[in-house]
């Protein structure tokens, strides 16, 4: 099977987010830098049906030079080669980089295309269905188990209150979930034979964005909430508040 | 005049009560640009349900139905979608961002040439433009973004907009759409609550942590979850050891969830479970550890032990609600 990942560049989980002096983006220096963790439920994914079918993993990524430390973190995990396409860093709108991503995509005749369901920096849940829709080809999102037998697929995603079971002929697109497997450690043999891996760096002239950021601001800090030491004692007046108070109960 | 179209999300025949949110969301937006929403129904019978735009203040509404939206299929109701757009000339396309709304409104988006704010928790109009707010990096930051496509999407988060009951009579069009066949079908729904409510639409949930020490403790949260109609809750670790099903993990790698109440039971508070609950509107914390993280965003606490502090917290809501 000849598989490709698209692979995201994303801040830490933990990380303090700042906004940068021009109101509309984030301070990047001294950023602990992490492959966006839906992404790598998806090079797991990818490495396991190789292992099994035999094939490539190959992974893509939209990034400046700076991303190809989490390109070969990707690589150390099993994958075969890379892609980057270079640009100073990930759009605003993900319409952009999805168009980029085709672009490279649809001359590699992948019988699958995984990707996390969405990237923990902008949260946009995106890029699998607009990759697929470039390409028309079929897309499941949020994908918390995948079977795949020959030219057929069936993916399992989640939904509000379960999931539901979705039908689908290769070659696809894949939004992959949280559930979906247990990534791989990076063993340190995995390691040193990513650095002999190839990232091969395209140019690629990005589209107009339609979606434009005029403003981030921090949510409005949150007064310190009132907090009993009481134990069982202070139960009848939380319960009290809940009521007259904050009126939810 | 701009024209609101609003996309409805059935399920099993049945309007979601997702959509009440976004009658009032459109219509509020329709009102502040000086234009008209549209509700747009898509399936295979569903020109019964139009009239429950009336409710809350939409008066038209869009019947599409044809065999082939019988079956769910995410790019094929994309594309009724966008052929709906492009008919009426819909300026604006709202849908709520549940699971399927930020599905099918990318795909829409990419085949309309438009550009989508997803999950948004709110708008405001400034000289004829609107910008939207969506929450980044888990609710770090807000995002103030706007569109420059004609039309516009738009997915609003469920639960950021109250819906408001404004009764009116309905007037509703049929339309037809020239649909492809599909590239994916859903052949099965599988329910994991057996009927019970999901966390990112419950008004409340009441939510589990290590601390409850095991499954067997977790009556104590679903006693609690039962006497509020509350849905129920968990941590990623509850959820990585197979205490609770996955569908309850609350949290930056699980669900986003933004009820008028959320409470954390012998829940630390670790950052990536805070990024799942902080849209809350409010949050009760109990733990046995008073340095626990999560007292720092909870707007209620109390410091206890859960298995003395839940059980008579239960009894007390069963009496203020039985009196």
């Amino acid at each position: 099977m000849n598989i490709a990942v698209c692979v995201k560049q994303t801040p830490d989980t933990t990380a303090r987010i700042k906004i940068a002096d021009d109101g509309k983006s984030v301070v990047r220096d001294n950023m602990q830098w992490i492959i966006n963790p839906y992404d790598e439920f998806a090079i797991e994914e990818a490495l396991k049906l190789v292992e099994k079918h035999g094939g490539e993993v190959t992974i893509i990524s939209l990034g400046a030079a700076t991303a190809e430390k989490t390109i070969r973190e990707a690589l150390a995990m099993g994958a075969h080669a890379a892609i980057r396409i270079n640009a100073e860093q990930a759009p605003d709108d993900p319409q952009v980089t999805a168009k980029a991503l085709a672009d490279v995509l649809k001359d590699g005749g992948y019988d699958l295309i995984l990707l996390g369901r969405r990237a923990i920096d902008d949260d946009q849940a995106q890029i699998p269905q607009l990759i697929a829709t470039v390409l028309n080809l079929p897309c499941v999102t949020v994908v918390d188990r995948l079977e795949i037998d020959g030219e057929n697929g069936v993916a399992t995603r989640e939904v509000e209150g379960g999931s539901q079971k979705v039908a689908f002929r290769l070659p696809a697109v894949i939004g992959a979930n949280s559930k979906l497997n247990q990534p791989r450690y990076r063993s340190l043999k995995g390691i040193m034979q990513a650095k002999k891996k190839k990232i091969d760096v395209r140019e690629a002239s990005l589209a107009e964005a339609k979606l434009v950021i005029e403003k981030l601001t921090y949510p409005p800090a949150k007064a310190a909430g009132k907090i009993f030491d009481t134990g069982v004692d202070a139960v009848p007046e939380v319960v009290r508040l809940l009521r007259e108070e904050a009126k939810v109960i | 005049m701009p024209n609101i179209l609003i996309v409805m999300e059935i399920s099993d025949g049945k309007l979601k009560a997702v959509n009440n949110e976004m009658f009032t969301a459109a219509q509020t937006l329709a009102n502040e640009t000086g234009g008209a929403a549209t509700a747009l129904f898509l399936g295979e019978n569903v020109a019964g349900l139009a009239e429950a735009a009336g409710r809350y203040g939409v008066s038209k509404a869009l019947v599409i139905e044809d065999a082939k939206l019988a079956k769910f299929s995410p790019d094929v109701y994309a594309n009724a979608i966008a052929d709906a757009a492009r008919q009426v000339n819909a300026s604006t396309v709202v849908m709520a961002a549940t699971f399927t709304g930020k599905d099918l409104m990318a795909r829409a988006a990419m085949l309309l040439d438009a550009g989508l704010a997803q999950d948004c928790v709110s708008f405001r109009v400034d000289g004829g433009q609107v910008y939207f707010t969506r929450p980044m990096y888990a609710g770090k930051i807000f995002a103030e973004v706007r569109v420059t496509s004609n039309p516009v999407l738009v997915t609003f988060r469920p639960k950021s907009f109250k819906p408001e009951e404004n009764a009116v009579t309905v007037s509703v069009d049929k339309l037809s759409v020239d649909l492809p066949d599909p590239l994916c079908v859903v052949e099965k729904v599988i329910s994991s609550t057996g009927g019970k409510l999901d966390v990112t639409q419950a008004d409340i949930v009441v939510s589990g942590g290590r601390g409850l020490r095991g499954p067997e403790n977790w009556h104590l949260i679903e006693d609690m979850a039962e006497a509020l109609s509350a849905a129920t809750g968990c941590s990623r670790p509850v959820s990585d050891e197979g205490w609770r099903p996955h569908g309850e993990h609350v949290g930056q790698t699980g669900k986003t969830v933004s009820p008028n109440l959320y409470i954390a039971v012998g829940i630390s508070g670790a950052i990536q479970h805070i990024a799942g609950i902080s849209s809350s509107k409010y949050i009760l914390a109990v733990n046995k550890d008073p340095e626990a993280p999560i007292f720092k965003v909870a707007d209620y606490g109390i410091v206890g032990d859960l298995f003395e502090v839940i059980p008579a917290m239960t009894e007390e809501i069963k009496k203020l609600k039985a009196n």
